[in-house]
């Protein structure tokens, strides 16, 4: 019997510096009816200009230029224009990453799902509507009568994401093809998308190309999986044996992937001076409603705190608080035993100097037209006010302690991959020397090889110099791997906090409980397993 | 040398370009070596034909019009060139400060651009200049200081573009001071639309220049410079003598000259190397 969706042979090329080079170099797929497909890798891996070509489809500056991809018996690269067009939408649909960015936020989300049955004279759009509130229901988003009439903005992130399935489930489709439709939401929200997506395509029988880098959430959802790095198949199988019996050594290194735990307790322990305190902060951006509540945290010499919660709980405005950046409502914020300024212009270099930042988006965070000397030097120049010679030795230290060759100096932040940019940011607060690293979700925009890189440098880093680290991250993973002590926020509170330990084995508060089960693990049946508990718990 | 090295790579576009800017340089340069006559000696006839005595023909009290050229780029590209250069500085540290420093100081430099953006420039001139006198250095800041509100305007917005990402905050943690942040942090990524205006105000000064000379607050006859040229024969057009349009094709010529390498460095700035 044919497959449903035949992809032999494909090579897609992108065009760089006017060349063009394969960015998919010959991969063969199949995909049966109602199986889903989990396509997984890093960046760059060629997941996602595999899964548009399923439709056919190239990003502009891309181009098929051999193979064959046939569709239920219609060779796709051979119809016209017109015939493709018929068939996206209706037959294949497509689920992108950032459903924020994808909804137009100018129309209610109805009037959304209703545009491409209608479009294609499948339906009129009364019809649409009542399918849709049918989907809606299917889907578990609440109130399913009345929410396909909000606007984009006025749903949270979980129930645009699924109400961006329900639009490519409007014309029943044979195939759906889903671009990390989870990868940009918190544990506890990817939870409720992938339990959504998994029934719907359960209900309606339909296949599904699922592509993600995050081996355990594909694990949940896909009945075989192909790895794929730099544009080649590295392997494929069914899912239970590629996550039971790897073959390929870069699959094993991907299941092994947060696997790195930080070896006994930081250094330095419990002096009797926490060296920074945070006492009692509220903090405001309106001057009315308050962004966090009554804040009390201590951070000890050489130790990490991680500071864990979803977005939106106000982790990020208590590192501009403790920074300077947002003076607080109330409370206070002391250095080394010694009360700081709340405003950033009226703090000393000093204590400028001992508390560093590194940031989530290494792109932002480093300036571009600034070479990889002036980066790292800045800060030497500017605290130490060294000597040019004994900076550029100082610069190529800290180089190698990053694990960077020497000449990367003459860099432009442009000439970096991702997870170099992240070290050297952590470069340029090290030129600083600090006592105390503010980490704002640094691994998460990195691959997760990368990430783990990452922490294991940060941790080697603090063994030898005794840095602190305040680690801000929604990832639990990463608190797993690099926490002494755990604080948990939720809404501007800290709703419990303690050590690592403690913590993880029992959680005393219903929200840690719930977020610290919600962190995908490497078993095929552990979403279904999960399900089935908080439905019996509830 | 950086420069030349730099030309080499260039596409042909920027070079033309080059070559276009360099013609008037020299020519403005050598003005008094290379012209058959004097800045301001009458050679002969009202608008007389190209002959060989007059290559370009003569203008409109019968000066020799490829004298004037000559002369006239000088007075041109000098003044263009000095206030285009102080509007984009007075401009740009204004725009930057009202960026970074926001707050008050925001709103009372916008507001006071807000008024001065209110009046139409070429009114303000007028009466900047009738108070004043007309001096080319007073010409000079007067146009500068009525352009330096747009380029007030375009640097804040790209300024607060640039302002929000996280290495300005880096380094205002570091204890930066706004000099630094402005020169070193924000300058350098807002140079792209920077220069690409520079470009084009470098043009709308002499034009504006040649509105006002029309008006007689300009520059002041018989020193010659190509707007004022253009508006002085234009007259001539309804009889038939294309005269004026030397002049014109001059400011034409330069003005695409200038264009051309403004192209090519925000290609460079772009970070895009390929041409497509």
């Amino acid at each position: 019997m044919a497959s449903l969706l035949e992809i032999h042979n494909l090579v897609i090329e992108g065009c760089h510096d006017g060349q063009w080079l394969p960015i998919v170099n010959g991969i063969s797929l199949r995909l049966e009816k109602g199986q889903v497909l989990g396509l997984i890798g890093e960046s760059g891996a060629g997941k996602s200009t595999l899964g548009l070509a399923a439709m056919a489809y190239t990003r502009l500056g891309c181009r098929i230029s051999s193979g064959t991809i046939v569709f239920d018996g219609l060779p796709l690269l051979e119809l016209d224009k017109e015939e493709r067009r018929k068939i996206r939408g209706t037959r294949i649909a497509y689920v992108a990453q950032s459903a924020a960015a994808s909804f137009n936020p100018a129309h209610r989300l109805i009037t959304q799902y209703a545009e491409t049955p209608v479009q294609h004279g499948i339906m009129d759009f009364h019809t649409a509507e009542k399918q849709a509130i049918d989907i809606y229901r299917r889907l578990l988003l609440p109130d399913p009568e009345h929410i396909g009439y909000r606007y984009p903005h006025q749903v949270s992130g979980g129930q645009l994401q699924r109400a961006m399935v329900a639009m490519a489930m409007a014309c029943r489709p044979d195939i759906i093809v889903f671009d990390e439709p989870t990868t940009a939401l918190d544990v506890t929200t990817q939870i409720e998308v992938l339990a959504a997506i998994k029934n719907i395509t359960n209900q309606f029988n339909t296949a599904a190309i699922y592509i993600t880098h995050d081996l355990a959430v594909v694990a949940q959802i896909a009945d075989r999986i192909m790895v794929l790095r730099h544009g080649d198949l590295v392997e494929e199988n069914d899912a239970r044996r590629i996550l039971a019996e790897p073959r390929e050594e870069y699959t094993r290194q991907l299941l092994s992937v947060r696997s790195f735990k930080k070896d006994g307790n930081g250094a330095g322990g419990h002096a009797k001076i926490p060296f920074l305190k945070v006492e009692g902060v509220s903090a405001s951006y309106t001057g009315r409603e308050l962004v966090l509540e009554k804040i009390d945290i201590e951070l000890h010499r050489g130790r990490t705190v991680a500071l864990v919660g979803e977005s939106g709980s106000g982790k990020s405005t208590l590192a501009r608080v403790i920074t300077g950046l947002l003076p607080p409502v109330e409370g206070r914020i002391l250095f080394d035993g010694a009360e700081l300024p709340p405003a950033l212009s009226a703090r000393q270099r000093e204590h400028l100097r001992q508390m560093q930042m590194i940031y989530q988006m290494p792109d932002t965070a480093l300036n571009p037209r600034h070479r990889v000397r002036k980066i790292i030097g800045r800060p030497l120049s500017f605290y130490f006010g060294v000597t040019a010679a004994d900076r550029e030795k100082r610069i190529l230290e800290l180089l190698e302690m990053i694990e960077l060759p020497a000449d990367y100096i003459g860099r432009y932040p442009g000439e970096l991959s991702g997870g170099e940019k992240q070290r050297i940011c952590i470069a340029r607060a090290l030129a600083a020397d600090p006592h105390l690293i503010i980490c704002d979700e640094v691994t998460s925009a990195l691959d997760q090889l990368v990430a783990e890189e990452i922490l294991k440098l940060l941790h080697r880093l603090q063994r030898e110099l005794g840095v602190s680290y305040l680690f801000i991250t929604h990832d639990l993973a990463t608190v797993k791997a690099i926490a002494d002590e755990i604080v948990v926020m939720l809404r501007g509170r800290i709703v419990e906090q303690g050590e690592k330990q403690a913590v993880l084995k029992s959680p005393e508060n219903a929200y840690t409980e719930r977020l610290l089960s919600s962190v995908p693990e490497m078993d095929p049946d552990w979403l279904d397993r999960l399900l089935e508990t908080r439905e019996a718990a509830a | 040398m950086a420069f030349l090295q730099l030309l080499r790579e260039s596409p042909i576009s920027a070079r033309i370009g080059v070559a276009m800017i360099l013609f008037n340089i020299l020519a403005s340069i050598f003005a008094p070596l290379v012209a058959p006559y004097g800045e301001t000696e009458i050679v002969g006839d009202v608008w007389a034909p190209m002959s060989a005595a007059n290559w370009l023909g003569t203008d409109q009290v019968g000066r020799d019009m490829l004298t004037r050229l000559l002369y006239g780029a000088r007075n041109t590209i000098a003044i263009a060139f000095a206030t285009t250069l102080l509007s984009f500085s007075v401009g740009i540290v204004f725009g930057f400060l009202a960026a970074t420093l926001k707050g008050w100081v925001d709103q009372v430099l916008s507001r006071v651009v807000d008024i001065m953006m209110a009046f139409p420039t070429l009114v303000f001139a007028l009466m900047v200049l009738s108070v004043v006198g007309t001096s080319i250095p007073t010409l000079i800041l007067v146009i500068a200081l009525l352009d330096s509100t747009r380029v007030y305007r375009l640097s804040r917005a790209v300024a607060m573009d640039i302002e929000v990402m996280e290495f300005v905050e880096a380094a205002r943690l570091r204890g930066e001071r706004i000099w630094w942040l402005m020169r070193h942090e924000i300058l350098p990524n807002a140079m792209p639309p920077l220069v690409a205006e520079f470009g084009l105000r470098f043009c709308f000064v002499f034009l504006f220049i040649a509105a006002l000379s029309f008006l007689g607050l300009g520059i002041q006859p018989p020193t010659a410079d190509w707007g004022s040229m253009v508006r002085e024969n234009a007259g001539a057009i309804t009889f038939g003598i294309f005269v004026p349009l030397w002049p014109a094709a001059a400011i034409a010529f330069l003005t695409i000259g200038v264009n051309l390498v403004v192209d090519w460095f925000l290609h460079l700035a772009s970070g895009l190397k390929d041409y497509e």
